[in-house]
């Protein structure tokens, strides 16, 4: 399949006020994260670009922001890998399929897709960073004729916390990507690789003058990601980053998400890195 | 004869000795040999004399700790082009580490003992190895802090 | 709303009693007029029914860290500046609901609420509270900016939008200013120019300098839209002459000159420079983190949202409240806050205020008004930290030099 995304617009909501999602149904995934597939109750579809997010919400508890996970071809069904760490989300992992979640958005900046028309691709994430590259993944392989090589560099704790492992079996399997990945610890007599995410970096294929690399990663591991992509060749103006803040309405009204001057919710989570750059060394901004 | 000149030139190609004046690099060369190791097979144990650094060829090999009365974990793993060893430099010259081979590896193995032994007398010698072998520790150490900042913050909480 | 050629300006100079009408007037179409009152010992913006509700005859004293209101001004309507309130109270309310939840079934029901219908007049807005007025209709999209997030990225609050277009501005020019007012080097006032129906400006008899007792005041009215134009005929009074349109300049004249404090220029590009200046960390020596002056700000609109449920736990209601960027857990995500120091949540308000703010919404997000000098309770001034760390860069570069 190739061509643009549908380019829907959900209906004029206001922003402020969400949908009601109904889960189908509840995968568990690798430490402590889960996913989950949601069906607007109103049954009008649900459009989105790679990288964006939504607020989600649990009925009395409180709202999250997740990024989306899914095929964004798919308008009808939403799904969200989550990770649980707070007492939304610890709520959120307790729901079963029936019940109901409220959404907001899409909100936020995608991932940059057309402008990587004609280069080598690259993805750079670990652990649960994969659950926001998938969209894009899938999209990017959606237009497969559009760019060069296609790599991923994927790194997790152990072979135990792999997440969507059979996914990645299946890209490993194609003839037209390039998969690898990487642990921090294995068992004695474990023939994989074991190192950081940067050393696949250093391995992998890719034409460092003309590839785009997307890396999504907490923000204490981009910026050895980005060293890294730079001892490489690949410059600042050619890696995109995702970056997380506090956010409470997703619209640039109440001010928690801002580094700098912007607002994390509106200008990203998605940066190309020189727009950055020079904030990103400031300490607690 | 042959396999001799055949290590120098390998060795003048990469980048570890690549701009090391001629002279010095023949001494290194004269301390070389090829090694082979099949997959699984140990190139050395934590705790055995240090007397050789190797550099890998082909194939990876996996850095393993072990951990008495549990399975062994392995920390790292080493590839192509890359230089493993530095026991040799430090007394009291023993392993800190176990390294296998992951799959077939080609190495060549160069003889640290007998460079210790030329180091001593030679400190030009001395001066161009430590000067390489310093940056590499200091990047290993580095990637090291970053993993173990990793392994601490994420999943975080 | 904006008429600021003169052309189309009309102007009257009337009495007390004509101000009088026109609150009456007003009073009758709108749902209620407010205006500045004395609460508290401060200046507050409540309900007012007629020019006798209001602070008459009073002058506040302000500095660091320091308010009082005092008698002094005899028959003077507006001898006072600002208090701790703006008018974000009533445009920008500090509670609102956002929405309402109702379990049914296995799920649950979301209710959107009504749209505010409240018609208020704002009686008695100064110029820095219309510039700040100006700036929360571009944070919240009910004004187009060139900022960074502009077209489809800004969203619009539609409750305050509502709000906004039901509200009737009556402004008033500044006849002095506190020791803590700068809105002159801000380009704020003293004088407004546009935003509003209506603007007075309070005329002292002739030829007093000083404010007396049984002084005579005079007002010049001057229209800012049609309707506020459309509501001059009503109020009794005669045209402006010259003579009067000349008095009132020399009001806002002289409360310009006698302005203490001004910001120094370029303070945007000036603080983003100086991310990592020791001042930053002297400031947090003395910075409690109180949040007053967030609260007192008039262009400060952080947010948070709570829910709250009932007793049974099938009804919720979202919440939308005041929140401050000084809190420890504002910046919170998972683990711990990205600002935890007092130095770096400090720097975040001040470099927001004066400097990112214009990356955002193409305007700086200070006027001037000095709220929070007076009311931060250890008097630190917005104005002194940009200059000390102006000086130290001028004396940086004239040491290389």
């Amino acid at each position: 399949m190739d061509g643009a995304l549908p380019s829907l617009r959900p209906a004029a909501t206001d922003p402020m006020v969400p949908r009601t999602f109904r889960i189908i149904r509840r995968v568990r995934e690798v430490d402590g994260c889960f996913t989950l597939h949601l069906h607007a109750e109103d049954g009008r579809p649900f459009a989105y670009k790679p990288g964006q997010f939504n607020m989600l919400y649990v009925f009395g508890v409180g709202e999250v922001a997740i990024s989306i996970s899914g095929d964004c071809r798919d308008l009808n069904k939403l799904v969200h890998t989550v990770r649980e760490v707070g007492t939304v989300t610890k709520a959120m992992a307790r729901l079963k399929p029936g019940d109901v979640i409220g959404v907001r958005g899409p909100f936020g900046n995608p991932w940059p897709i057309e402008e990587a028309y004609g280069n080598d691709i690259l993805f750079v994430t670990g652990t649960i960073g994969l659950a926001p590259l998938r969209p894009l993944i899938y999209e990017v392989l959606n237009r497969r004729g559009h760019f060069g090589k296609v790599v991923l560099c994927y790194g997790s704790r152990g072979m135990n916390d792999i997440l969507y492992e059979k996914l990645l079996h299946q890209w490993r399997g194609r003839f037209d990507m390039q998969v690898h990945v990487t642990v921090h610890t294995g068992p004695a007599g474990y023939r994989g690789r074991v190192g950081s995410v940067a050393n696949l970096i250093k391995i992998a294929r890719f034409d460092p003058e003309s590839t785009i690399a997307y890396v999504c990663r907490s923000e204490t591991m981009t910026r050895p990601a980005v060293q890294t992509l730079h001892d490489r060749g690949v410059t600042s103006d050619r890696i995109y980053v995702t970056l997380e803040r506090n956010m409470k309405c997703g619209v640039g009204f109440c001010g928690h998400c801002q580094m700098g001057g912007s607002f994390m919710c509106k200008d990203g989570p998605v940066y190309r890195y020189d727009t950055i750059e020079s904030i990103f060394s400031v300490r607690e901004l | 004869m042959v396999a001799i000149e055949g290590l120098g030139r390998l060795l003048a190609e990469h980048p570890f000795f690549h701009d090391m004046q001629p002279d010095i690099r023949e001494i290194v060369v004269g301390c070389c040999a090829n090694a082979h190791y099949r997959p699984g097979e140990y190139m050395f144990k934590e705790g055995s004399k240090a007397d050789h650094f190797f550099l890998i060829r082909q194939g990876s090999v996996a850095v393993e700790v072990h951990a008495p009365g549990r399975e062994g974990v392995v920390v790292e793993t080493i590839g192509e082009g890359d230089i493993i060893g530095w026991s040799w430099l430090v007394p009291p010259y023993v392993w800190t580490f176990d390294a296998r081979a992951n799959e077939q590896v080609r190495a060549v193995t160069i003889d640290g003992a007998c460079l210790r032994r030329k180091i001593a007398d030679n400190h030009e010698l001395g001066y161009e190895m430590y000067k390489r072998f310093i940056p590499i520790m200091g990047r290993r150490i580095a990637e090291a802090r970053l993993r173990i900042v990793e392994l601490a913050t994420e999943p975080s909480e | 709303m904006d008429r600021s050629t003169t052309t189309d300006v009309r102007r009257i100079v009337t009495d007390r009693k004509g101000l009088d009408t026109l609150v009456a007037a007003l009073g009758a179409e709108y749902d209620a007029v407010i205006g500045p009152r004395v609460s508290g010992g401060a200046v507050t913006y409540d309900p007012i029914a007629s020019t006798a509700d209001l602070p008459v005859g009073m002058v506040d004293e302000q500095e660091g860290g320091h308010y009082r209101l005092h008698d002094g001004a005899g028959d003077a309507l507006f001898a006072y500046t600002v208090g701790p309130q703006s008018w974000k109270k009533y445009l920008y309310p500090p509670r609102q609901t956002l929405w309402r939840g109702t379990r049914h079934g296995g799920g649950f029901a979301v209710e959107a609420p009504p749209a505010p219908t409240e018609r208020l007049v704002f009686f008695g807005v100064r110029p820095c509270e219309l510039a700040a007025i100006a700036i929360q209709d571009k944070v919240f999209g009910a004004a187009a900016h060139d900022g960074r997030a502009k077209g489809e990225q800004q969203y619009t609050d539609t409750g305050y939008a509502a709000r906004r277009a039901a509200s009737f501005i009556v402004a008033v020019n500044c006849g002095r200013a506190s020791a803590t007012c700068f809105c002159a080097s801000m380009d704020t006032g003293p004088r407004a120019r546009s935003g509003y129906d209506l603007a007075i400006t309070e005329i002292p008899p002739e030829p007093a300098p000083e404010l007396t007792r049984d002084a005579g005041f005079t007002y010049l009215v001057e229209s800012g839209s049609e309707r506020g134009e459309a509501l001059l005929d009503r109020l009794g009074g005669r045209p402006a002459a010259d003579g009067d349109i000349q008095a009132a300049e020399s009001v806002s004249q002289a409360t310009r000159a006698s302005m203490k404090r001004e910001m120094v220029p370029d303070a945007a590009p000036l603080l983003a420079r100086n991310l990592d200046h020791p001042r930053w960390d002297e400031v947090a020596e003395r910075c409690l983190s109180c949040a007053n002056c967030t609260m007192v700000c008039p262009t400060c609109f952080c947010s948070t949202v709570e829910d709250t449920t009932d007793l049974t736990g099938d009804h919720v209601e979202r919440w939308r409240r005041w929140d401050s960027c000084f809190t420890l857990d504002f910046s919170y995500i998972h683990g711990g806050s990205i600002r935890r120091d007092t130095r770096s949540r400090y720097r975040q308000w001040m470099t927001h205020k004066l400097s990112s703010w214009e990356e955002q919404f193409g305007t700086s997000g200070c006027t001037g008004c000095g709220r929070c000098i007076t009311w931060c309770p250890v008097g630190i001034d917005i104005t002194e930290e940009a200059r000390a760390i102006h000086e130290s860069e001028r004396r940086a570069n004239e040491g290389s030099a």
